[in-house]
């Protein structure tokens, strides 16, 4: 039962991780080359915190603040730079997480932090806690989806010189899309440390940032339950199969490439496309 | 009448090409203002002066007596500014209608925490159902832009300008890509919206319909403003005709009068 208990934590950890991107890349069209930073920032947050005596819950809020203040400053850069340029902008922001931490004594540098306190919650207990937040950060993506924010987010991922043309401040559109996604990155990244209780800083490298957006990609860009499906399915492949573990970057850099080329509307699209296949009445 | 829009002594300089060179001309409230001129002319520059997607080197845009200047595109639009442009930029990813209510919804999508707390668009859909109608592309509604022939783009790209209810409306080459027939119809449509109440100034190269159409006119020229009045006496104007036809020109048409 143990093991099922900590599979279906990672499972809803990756399914929030993999949402808070898909708010960004999927709805709002912002590539992100090293979303797995503000993983990482919520994760050392969440952690120090605990270690310094914050009880774990205080630390999410927290976790969430730090990670979504760095997303808006990181999404300024979306504001001056476009898709492929924007995608090498973020994956620097992987690099320098990485690289910052390494060097800081204070946080552990390569060896990371260990022994986080617990939370207090049997492991059943945050299984469900995360499998409820993981729900809820589907939920709001859903709703988001479907508010005016969404149809905003939407257009600008089409065309965003026509949106300001309607009016609408596509800078403030987009670093909320920034702060959002990387907040619930954050939160994701809080109990990813009080999961495993060590952290590291290449848990959170360039190779997390291409298996998030692979999951999200392989889902279908902005689809809220490809995504999801793909994140549960994808975060627990590694564990099943030794050979994935060990070629992650070749998997999913490799599942990356073929969605992008042969379904770039992700198994959603394809999935879609079989059904109306399907339903078409013959000529 | 008094000046909707003022510009006064505006000058545009890209790297030592003056593009603009101190034009200054009021639009008026309630009137339908042809902007005309060759290629290269600068109309389309004024028009982006206008909307703040291009900054001009010297001088200044009023909107009712208020300045522009300075001001990014979507604050100018919010102060009664529309623009459609030449070039159709439906959101091929949208239906018809969706694209016009997403302009409809201006209230909604001030800020990304309205935008975030409200959902409903009944209004939206309605104030869309209607500008369609009144555009004659209502049986298009739920359709796909990417479907749409040029003349249908033409107008989804004028119904969605209007859902933002402006005060001026500028159309940037409404007809190009149309044929004379469906010129005329949307030309008539124009005519129609300014009648009802929308100042517009409107940028043509169909010389026919802006001269059917407009009860007065600038014209510009390498970047100087070189007649401004009512459209007969404008085209009357021998500056204008060898602008349009050609250095010579004026004297040719003069000596044929003459021999007539």
């Amino acid at each position: 039962m143990e093991y099922e208990i900590t599979l279906v934590t990672t499972m809803a950890i990756s399914v929030l991780f993999a949402l808070s991107l898909n708010l960004i890349t999927g709805f709002c069209g912002q590539i992100s080359l090293g979303h797995a930073a503000f993983l990482g920032v919520g994760a050392y947050t969440s952690g120090m915190l605990a270690k310094a005596g914050v009880p774990f819950l205080l630390t999410l809020p927290l976790a969430m603040l730090l990670a979504g203040a760095l997303g808006i400053v990181v999404g300024l850069a979306s504001l001056r730079v476009r898709a492929d340029f924007l995608a090498i902008t973020t994956m620097g922001v992987g690099f320098l997480f990485v690289g910052v931490v390494r060097q800081q004594d204070a946080l552990g540098a390569e060896m990371g932090i260990s022994a986080i306190p617990d939370a207090g919650m049997s492991k059943a207990a945050f299984m469900l806690f995360t499998v409820a937040l993981a729900a809820a950060t589907a939920l709001l993506s859903s709703y988001v989806r479907r508010c005016w924010m969404g149809r905003v987010f939407a257009a600008i991922a089409e065309d965003e010189d026509t949106v300001r043309v309607l009016g609408i401040d596509v800078p403030r559109f987009k670093l909320t899309a920034f702060a959002l996604g990387t907040a619930l990155a954050g939160l994701g990244g809080g109990l990813y440390a009080q999961q495993l209780k060590f952290i590291a800083p290449d848990s959170f490298g360039f190779i997390e940032s291409i298996t998030v957006l692979s999951m999200v990609v392989v889902g279908g860009i902005g689809s809220v339950i490809g995504v999801t499906v793909s994140a549960a399915v994808l975060s627990v492949l590694p564990s099943w199969f030794q050979v994935i573990g060990d070629y992650k970057l070749l998997v999913y850099g490799g599942l990356l490439f073929l969605m992008m080329r042969f379904s770039p509307g992700g198994m959603a699209a394809l999935v879609t496309r079989i059904f109306h296949r399907g339903r078409r009445p013959a000529k | 009448m008094s000046a909707l829009l003022r510009v006064g002594a505006v000058t545009v300089r890209f790297d030592g090409v003056t593009a603009i060179d101190d034009v200054s001309f009021d639009v008026n409230q309630g009137e339908l203002l042809g902007l005309i001129g060759p290629n290269g002319a600068g109309k389309t520059t004024m028009l982006r002066v206008i909307t703040g997607v291009v900054r001009q080197t010297a001088g200044t845009v009023l909107l009712d007596g208020k300045s522009l200047d300075g001001l990014p595109t979507h604050r100018r639009i919010r102060r009664g500014l529309a623009l459609s442009q030449q070039i159709v930029t439906p959101f091929r990813r949208m239906s018809v209608i969706d694209n016009v209510a997403l302009a409809a919804g201006a209230d909604r999508t001030a800020s990304p925490l309205k935008a975030l707390f409200h959902s409903g668009r009944k209004r939206e859909l309605e104030i869309g159902q209607q500008l369609l109608a009144r555009l004659g592309i209502a049986p298009q509604a739920n359709e796909s832009p990417e479907i749409q022939p040029m003349g249908i783009l033409k107008r989804l790209e004028l119904a969605r300008s209007l859902a933002l209810t402006p005060r001026l409306l500028l159309l940037d080459e409404p007809l190009a890509g149309l044929n004379s027939k469906e010129a005329r119809l949307l030309a008539d449509t124009i005519t129609e919206i300014n009648r009802s109440g929308t100042t517009i100034i409107l940028i043509e190269h169909n010389l026919g319909e802006v001269l059917r159409v407009c009860r007065r006119l600038v014209v510009l020229d390498n970047g100087v403003k070189i007649a401004e009045g009512e459209p007969t006496t404008v085209m009357n104007n021998a500056v204008v005709r060898s602008a349009y036809l050609g250095t010579g020109a004026a004297a040719q048409t003069g000596e044929q009068h003459a021999a007539a």
